[in-house]
């Protein structure tokens, strides 16, 4: 028998208190709303902040906490130094200004979208260590594991004299960083836009809460869904036409996720068109996990939608999105209330079908957004972009591509998870290729693995111009493989294909051509988009939806 | 800017007289000029192209139109400003149906 462990069992806790006395001993008590002088911000994350910290900045790719990230990496390098980040996005120019002026020199992230290259730089020349590139919700769920913050950066839109918080429509990553940094002991400071008597509803409550501190200007965010209308191409109104009919229609998909490109937009776009023809209003496309792109606004006023889980909102979405309450998860104060980490679990679990695009893709179905010299991550695309075998309830789509890839007697169904590309990106850049630029990043950055996005095993089909391969299908890697380079178009690695073979996968329907699916490739133009620019799409909105001024050019 | 010249076996099609024209000369984008000529068993196909070095993907691209459609008996002329393989062939597809009567 071993002896009792003797041990102190609140040493967070005490941790936590002496940082609160630090700051409190600079006047720095948080009364009135836990308000903190803006002045005083550095002052007081200097105070509650110790080297070695793990640190949570808040920001995705929509909602930012600019204001503390900036103020952070003004802080001086002297006082915090070896801070280990845990965020979702490496996105704004401060981010990456905490490693260059030596405050953090750890990272464990998801994506880094704009910061991609400034990144590369400063791995090779060691000054970061990457931890991992997760996918969001593997972040989430390490913050309450190995990777729980002991101080947590956070954006508001408001807070009350209590200092509780209302988020607002892009609540997004807030209450999983909040949750995890409030019940370990951890440090809450939030930035907010505004202060108000009453808040419209509280998002998270005060005294999980430390700090707050109003911005000098309200925190970013970035219109990150929004595609103009005015922008696809017919070649997208094809693949759109194919993905539909081929797709969609054949396994009745109701419940899904889409990417954020202009093919996928295309699609959104065709619903209440070319799929309405087809007769698929009620039995595609219902039920969503995804961020409010105003190109989905037709397929909703249509009638074809019928309810919108969201990871964040959407610049100018807000004041449509409160009309239609119906369809979007909205509080009694009628604005939206989304949530990152839950939609997320419904774009894994809960979704019959993830589409979306890539750059790269190789012969057994790999992608990656990975090029060379930058290091972008990946967001959200793996989590939906995979089968959960975990899942156990069924659906009509799921059992049918489940018997598809495992026969008539499987015990398990499938997650339809599609690719849609050009075979060519622009400058002639092909798409499909031998092997993936991840596999010389993985030597650049001495990772463990190759920054795959979605993986081969997991992808059931590839839509291309060319037509659409069925890898469920398939059932030895060659056949994969010429399927693939079946669907390559004119890139080197189609021309490589075998031709007989390829005939020979079409006959059995595993290659599909658009005559094959009885579309005639002459009829995609873009006469079929429900709207063919943004100003269609606030016509649509009966003027709800706002646009940013970027994207007005009437 | 670079001059392509291909001339393929195609079965014949309908000859009208009138020419088509499809697409417009863009970034990214191409126009399509459908003449008849004296041939009715060839595609002959004539390109004017702004991207340099790409004839082994024309040659294949054009073969592969005259292969899949009944393309015999026309001159092409197309002036191109960087348009990838699918806008090619889709804007060919679409050029010859133009010129043949337009029936879809």
């Amino acid at each position: 028998m071993n002896a009792p462990h003797h041990r102190e069992w609140d040493t967070l806790r005490q941790s936590r208190a002496r940082r609160l006395e630090r700051a409190a001993s600079l006047g720095l008590v948080g009364k009135n709303g836990r308000e903190i002088p803006v002045d005083r911000i550095i002052d007081l994350l200097e105070a509650v902040i110790q080297p070695g910290d793990r640190v949570c900045l808040e920001g995705n790719n929509q909602k930012q906490a600019d204001f503390l990230s900036e103020s952070l990496a003004d802080c001086d390098p002297a006082r915090i130094h070896h801070l280990s980040m845990v965020q979702s996005v490496l996105a704004l120019p401060s981010h990456v200004d905490l490693f260059e002026r030596g405050l953090a020199n750890r990272l464990d992230f998801s994506f880094s979208g704009p910061q991609g290259a400034r990144l590369a730089k400063l791995v090779q020349e060691q000054r970061i260590e990457i931890g991992a590139i997760h996918t969001y919700l593997e972040l989430f769920g390490r913050y309450f594991l190995d990777l729980t913050p002991n101080v947590a950066l956070i954006a508001a839109q408001a807070a009350d004299a209590e200092g509780n918080l209302y988020l607002g429509p892009n609540t997004e990553d807030t209450p999983a960083i909040v949750e995890a940094t409030a019940f370990k002991g951890g440090i809450v400071i939030a930035q907010v836009n505004e202060r108000l008597e009453k808040l419209p509803r509280v998002d998270v409550p005060a005294d999980w809460v430390d700090f707050t501190v109003l911005a000098p200007k309200p925190n970013y965010i970035e219109p990150l869904f929004t595609r103009d209308p005015a922008q696809i191409t017919e070649v997208q109104v094809l693949m759109a036409m194919m993905a539909i009919k081929g797709i969609y229609a054949e396994y009745g998909v109701t419940r899904l996720n889409h990417g954020i490109g202009f093919d996928t937009a295309a699609i959104e776009l065709l619903l209440p068109t070319y799929a309405a023809d087809l007769g698929l209003k009620g039995k595609i496309c219902t039920h969503w996990a995804l961020n409010p792109h105003p190109t989905l606004i037709p397929a909703i006023e249509s009638g074809f939608v019928e309810s919108v889980h969201c990871f964040g909102s959407e610049v100018g979405m807000d004041a449509y999105i409160s009309a239609r309450s119906d369809v979007f998860f909205t509080g009694a104060d009628g604005s939206m209330r989304s949530n990152r980490a839950f939609s997320q679990t419904a774009g894994l679990y809960a979704c019959d079908m993830f589409i979306g695009s890539t750059l790269q893709m190789d012969m057994a179905g790999n992608s990656s957004t990975a090029t060379l010299g930058r290091i972008t991550g990946f967001g959200g695309a793996p989590n939906m972009g995979s089968d959960p075998h975990g899942r156990r309830h069924a659906s009509p789509a799921w059992l049918k591509a489940g018997r598809e890839a495992y026969g008539p007697n499987a015990i398990r169904g499938r997650k339809l998870v599609v690719q849609t590309v050009e075979t060519f990106r622009e400058h002639m850049a092909p798409v499909f290729v031998e092997e993936l630029d991840a596999w010389k990043l993985q030597k650049t950055m001495g990772a463990d693995l190759p920054p795959i996005m979605i993986y081969g095993d997991d992808v059931s089909h590839i839509v291309t111009e060319e037509g659409i391969a069925n890898l469920l299908l398939c059932r030895t890697p060659e056949e994969r493989e010429q399927a693939i380079r079946g669907v390559a178009g004119f890139t080197p690695v189609g021309m490589a294909r075998d031709k007989a073979m390829v005939e020979n996968l079409r006959d059995r329907g595993i290659v599909r051509r658009a005559e094959d699916l009885g579309i005639d490739p002459r009829m995609a133009t873009r006469d079929l988009l429900a709207a063919r620019s943004v100003k269609d799409l606030v016509r649509w909105s009966g003027g709800l939806y706002a646009p940013p001024s970027r994207f007005r050019n009437w | 800017m670079e001059m392509l010249e291909f001339r393929f076996d195609s079965k014949p099609g309908a000859r009208p007289t009138d020419p088509a024209l499809c697409g417009v000369v863009g970034s990214g984008n191409l126009e399509i000029l459908v003449q008849p000529s004296e041939q009715p068993d060839c595609c002959q196909v004539r390109i004017k192209t702004s991207a340099r070095g790409f004839g082994a993907t024309w040659r294949a691209v054009i073969g592969d139109f005259a292969a899949s459609h009944a393309a015999g008996g026309t001159a092409i002329a197309i002036n191109d400003m960087g348009a990838t393989p699918a806008v090619v062939s889709l804007r060919l597809a679409q050029a010859l149906a133009d010129y043949q009567g337009g029936a879809l």
